[in-house]
């Protein structure tokens, strides 16, 4: 479980977080859900460490992440995995090897261990068949799947992904959430996601958070999100003509 | 005010570079490839160079020598010092921090945004210790055994120009180059080149980590890494020498 109570976030004279609280539960998709600048990337860095939040506090089973000391900090990211916009793989690794390295750099395993935890996570988001491929000659479906086999090798307990869909056909998009969603049941882990994409919201969306200027502006779950009367809420569900016009038959 | 907050920004990344890595073994693994990088793919560059210097650096000392006081073994001699005390330390690492230091640049900046350095981040993995130190360490390595083969090839080179014009003949040339060896020469040498290697290299890597936004701010960054780490090479060129020889 992870806890974030009071976060505010500033660079300089801007602002671009306000206060935010929020839970995050085990075995769960926990959705952040805004427009472009909303604040959800910078959300989530503040989340696992990559920026240091003005105020607040990060606690990951009840330790205060943000105050943790270097070596406390450490250990917490060793169980954290994160999958980023653009898959964030090494260009210079094939993916085997692209697995293999969190194996490499914090277990000591052998070799014949390491090749065959390598295998399980690429089996498990179904790409048997590109271990000897580079970063660059995959599509941009296969590379999140490799960035998802990497962050769920050294087994987190928590998994981050930042818009998962984004530059992805809607029907790969799908594919990848359900994968995540998979994944989240299968090893009870913390997930949490940024998306704009209101097809992942109705597919794995078991509770949502909305982001608006850097405000938490609205929570609930997936199915309950069309009822709300929140007026910006409704403004960014039903952004698109196909769904405007699917609202206004009801 | 900018210039002592980069500065300081510098010291602090390359403090942090040197840590002890987790894993020697990869530390290894990855000084051998910045190696064959760096070091091999700036082989071919650098012997061309040296040669085609040396040669023209020894035709003009030749053609220099107009009175018959002045003994021809001097072209030799002159030859020999002015490369070794400022062509191959200086000359190359110039023309290093063009090739090595617009790779460094490049490389890590594209790192940086595509979010590549931040996965390591959040590994747990030290970034500034994984990438950097790695070609800190192989450039001081290999950028000193360069300078000593462009030594050996401009020298050389020198030589086959003589011959070949006929301005001067080879013992005479040969009289020259050995005439009043002084091996502290080659250690200041190899003492510059060693410092201009960390310069290149530092210099480049830290232009790169803190690349800000999308590719075309990584081209410009190598730019910067090129122009300041020429600069920097120019200043303590200075300071060493003035330490060193005086
Ligand atoms: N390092 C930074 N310095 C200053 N402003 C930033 C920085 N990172 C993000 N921002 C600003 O914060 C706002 C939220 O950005 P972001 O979290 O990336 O939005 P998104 O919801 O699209 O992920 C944006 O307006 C952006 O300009
Ligand atoms: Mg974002």
């Amino acid at each position: 479980m992870i806890e974030i109570k009071n976060i505010s976030k500033k660079f300089s004279d801007r602002q671009v977080l306000y206060d935010f609280n929020a839970t995050f539960e085990e075995g769960m998709c926990n959705l952040i859900i805004g427009q472009s600048g909303s604040g959800k990337t910078v959300l989530m860095k503040c989340l696992v460490g990559l920026l240091e939040p003005t105020t607040g506090g990060v606690y990951y089973a009840g330790t205060d992440f943000t105050k943790a000391s270097e070596k406390e900090r450490k250990r917490i990211r060793q169980e954290i995995g994160m999958v980023f916009q653009g898959g964030a793989l090494f260009d210079s690794m094939t993916c085997e090897e692209n697995v293999a390295f969190p194996l490499r750099m914090f277990t000591n395993w052998n070799k014949a261990k390491i090749a065959d935890r390598v295998k399980f996570c690429l089996d498990r988001v179904n790409l048997s068949h590109a271990y000897q491929l580079y970063p660059a000659e995959l599509s941009g479906g296969m590379r999140k799947r490799v960035a998802i086999a990497r962050a769920i090798a050294l087994n987190p307990k928590y998994l981050f992904f930042d818009e998962p869909n984004s530059g992805l056909d809607p029907q790969t998009g799908i594919v990848i959430d359900r994968l995540i969603k998979e994944i989240t049941q299968e090893f009870k882990t913390t997930t949490i996601i940024n998306t704009h994409d209101m097809n992942s919201v109705v597919e794995i969306g078991d509770k949502v958070i909305f982001i608006y200027k850097g405000h938490k502006h609205w929570e609930g779950d997936g199915t309950n999100i069309v009822n709300s009367n929140n007026k910006e809420l409704i403004e960014f569900v039903f952004a698109t003509g196909l769904l405007k016009r699917v609202q206004n038959t009801f | 005010m900018r210039y002592l907050y980069n500065f300081g920004q510098y010291c602090l990344l390359i403090a942090r570079s040197f840590a002890k890595s987790p894993k020697p073994a990869i530390v290894r693994e990855l000084i051998v490839r910045e190696i064959d990088k760096l070091g091999i793919g700036s082989l071919f560059i650098v012997c061309v160079i040296s040669f085609f210097m040396g040669a023209v650096i020894a035709i003009q000392m030749a053609a220099q020598i107009e009175t018959p006081l002045i003994p021809m073994y001097t072209v030799g001699f002159g030859t020999r010092e002015t490369i070794i005390l400022e062509f191959s330390p200086t000359v190359i690492a110039l023309i290093l921090a063009g090739k090595v230091g617009s790779n460094v640049t490049s490389e890590i900046g594209t790192m940086r945004v595509t979010e590549q350095i931040d996965a390591l981040e959040i590994m747990g993995v030290n970034s500034a210790n994984y990438l950097i130190l790695p070609k800190i360490i192989a450039s001081v390595l290999i950028i000193p055994v360069l300078t000593i083969i462009s030594i050996v090839l401009g020298i050389f080179g020198g030589y086959v120009a003589c011959t070949t014009t006929g301005l001067l003949d080879a013992t005479t040339y040969v009289y020259g180059i050995t005439l009043d060896f002084k091996t502290f020469h080659l250690v200041y040498a190899l003492i510059k080149s060693f410092v201009f290697a960390f310069i290149i290299t530092s210099i480049s890597a830290y232009r790169g980590y803190y690349v800000n936004g999308g590719s075309q701010e990584v081209g410009k960054a190598s730019t910067q890494a090129v122009v300041n780490s020429s600069i920097s090479i120019l200043l303590w060129n200075f300071i060493l020498t003035r330490l060193l020889l005086l």
